[in-house]
């Protein structure tokens, strides 16, 4: 019996160190590129293609950020992009949390046939209703504005609704009851009962959305058409010309979209691990 | 009689709050399905619906546009590398992230990450990291001695370079799984340890059933976005070399925004929902057998 308990403390010494030494390698291969990416933002351009490679240049270039930022309008990007971010983020908060409370705690009888239609439209492929709403936004005369990118956030957003419906039904009705009993209306439960006891789900969709802007492509990619209304993620192109990229730029100008993410991960890691939670249990 | 008045005013206070989805549903949603299909069947430049031509779309791309079989050929091709890829990588992710040690969510973290940079912005690194020339993963093989391929600008190695990028998102799912993993109840394994069960045995007879409603999920959604890969092709290699990643969407977003065909690409749309759903529902029906969920417990 000895033996055997010893051999399986030996195997899972083996696994533990095994499984390090994988976890290691796997976590640098993972953040390599990203190290690439910053050490090629502060080279010199005769370094970018240096052989053997350079892995710290020194002196490092920090006037490569300053050429980046000035070589496109990247703080006009930059103030378009937040524009975006800030308002998509209001209006799911607004108009998503409305819904999932309908859905949750309103004992209507539709409401469970309308959480089906909202699931079934996220299997919906963008393409499809990709150019109909091109064509409307265009007669609206909304196309090159971000319109076309902000006031659909308004009118909610089914994967949010989901995750929010998901978290209010964990409230117990016994607190709304009570409010209701002292005569509040549902709207004043929805705000001060329900809407107090949900920041951290209320946390966890305001990042989503944030990434969601802060990433989007294809989005921007149709509605934004003179250069001067561009979000990061289509200006950052203009570091390349038909033939020629300017690495140290490029690399520059990206390691500062990515920084924001970073950081706010580092802050935020525990709202971020909570969503990955909820998410998860879509399963 | 009264009760039916309380109920008539809790269904309108229900649409009431669930009105900006509603309101959102028939804009952004009905219509512009109904549109779309409508377009399908015209020859419709983004203005003007110039001529109503029957399923006339929808033949000439299968039957004559060369572009449209190589934007389906190189979409089912990249889709079924990077879906079982993604789940095996993701998997052993999970897995190996599950392990007990103190250092553990440093792990986690530094695996995490590159999935939330933003897809913009992969793509340039990845452009840059794989240069052919200069590129730091070609400098790597050649320092154990491979002499490495010329990546995204190498037709056979392009599509191929589009699938190994998109692992090093894996972190987001291999998250979910490790959730899911840890919601495994012990007892279970704690029984096959007295039967005297191998790892092997415990993977494929309890963890693996155990998480299979994820796995089947992980899998559909994959599959969806895989219909939808664009933006590393659009960034990295503009369809190219010689449309060796000219993706369906890549193929349809040109056919709208680039060469005035909405009609076309509406056609297009609509036969990329019809494979999706089809896809989709597949695997929902062969995977009845191998995913396990357990009784009514939540």
């Amino acid at each position: 019996m000895a033996s055997r308990y010893g051999s399986k403390h030996r195997r899972y010494l083996r696994g533990q160190i095994l499984g390090r030494i994988f976890l290691f390698a796997m976590s640098i291969v993972f953040l390599l590129p990203i190290l690439w990416m910053f050490t090629t933002s502060i080279k010199d351009s005769s370094q970018v293609m240096a052989y053997p490679p350079i892995w710290l240049p020194r002196p490092p270039k920090w006037e490569n950020y300053r050429i980046a930022v000035n070589a496109i309008p990247f703080v006009l990007y930059l103030r378009n992009t937040v524009t975006i971010c800030f308002f998509t983020i209001i209006g799911t908060l607004l108009s998503s949390t409305l819904v999932a409370y309908s859905l949750a705690k309103i004992p209507w009888p539709g409401r469970n046939v309308l959480l089906l239609l909202i699931l079934s439209t996220m299997m919906l492929p963008f393409p499809v209703t990709m150019i109909p709403l091109f064509v409307t936004f265009g007669r609206l005369g909304w196309v090159n504005t971000f319109k076309p990118l902000i006031v659909p956030s308004f009118l909610g957003n089914a994967f949010y609704i989901f995750l929010l419906r998901q978290f209010f039904m964990t409230i117990p009705g016994e607190l709304s009851d009570a409010a209701r009993i002292d005569g509040a209306s549902e709207l004043g439960i929805f705000r001060r009962v329900i809407l107090p006891l949900s920041k951290p789900v209320l946390a966890v969709v305001a990042l989503f959305q944030f990434l969601g802007s802060w990433n989007d492509f294809l989005g921007p990619l149709i509605y934004l058409q003179s250069n001067d209304k561009y979000t990061l993620a289509i200006g950052l192109q203009m570091y390349r010309t038909t033939n020629y990229v300017e690495w140290e730029l490029l690399m520059a100008a990206s390691t500062l979209v990515v920084i924001p993410i970073l950081v706010l991960f580092f802050f935020a890691q525990r709202t971020f691990i909570e969503g990955i939670a909820i998410t998860g249990i879509k399963g | 009689m009264r009760k039916t008045k309380q109920e008539v005013r809790t269904t309108l206070m229900g649409l009431a709050f669930a009105s900006p989805w509603l309101i959102g549903f028939v804009l952004f949603v009905a219509y512009p399905i109904v549109a779309s299909l409508y377009y399908s069947f015209t020859e419709f430049t983004g203005l003007d619906v110039t001529g109503f031509v029957g399923f006339g779309n929808y033949v000439h791309m299968i039957s004559k546009d060369e572009l449209f079989h190589k934007s389906l050929y190189n979409t089912l091709y990249y889709l079924s590398l990077a879906v079982p890829l993604g789940l095996v990588v993701a998997l052993v992710l999970a897995l190996l992230l599950n392990l007990k040690m103190r250092e553990i969510s440093f792990y986690r973290t530094c695996v995490y990450i590159p999935n939330i940079v933003p897809a913009f912005a992969s793509s340039f690194i990845w452009l840059w990291m794989l240069n052919p020339e200069y590129g730091l993963v070609n400098l790597l093989l050649e320092k154990i001695g491979i002499w490495g391929p010329g990546w995204v600008s190498d037709p056979r190695w392009s599509k191929l370079s589009i699938v190994l990028m998109a692992q090093w998102g894996a972190g987001g799912s291999a998250m979910i799984f490790l959730a899911a993993l840890q919601d495994v109840p012990r007892s279970l394994y704690e029984v096959a340890d007295l039967d005297g069960a191998s790892s092997w045995t415990k993977l494929r007879y309890i963890t693996l059933p155990m998480i299979s409603p994820v796995i089947l999920f992980h899998v559909i959604m994959a599959l969806f976005g895989a219909f939808q890969v664009f933006t590393p092709a659009y960034i990295m290699t503009s369809g190219g070399p010689a449309n060796s990643t000219l993706f369906y969407v890549l193929y349809l977003y040109r056919n709208a925004f680039n060469y005035g065909k909405m009609g076309y690409a509406s056609a297009m749309a609509w036969l990329l929902f019809l494979l999706a759903l089809v896809t989709t529902l597949v695997v929902m029906k062969t995977s009845g057998r191998f995913v396990y969920y357990q009784g009514e417990e939540r």
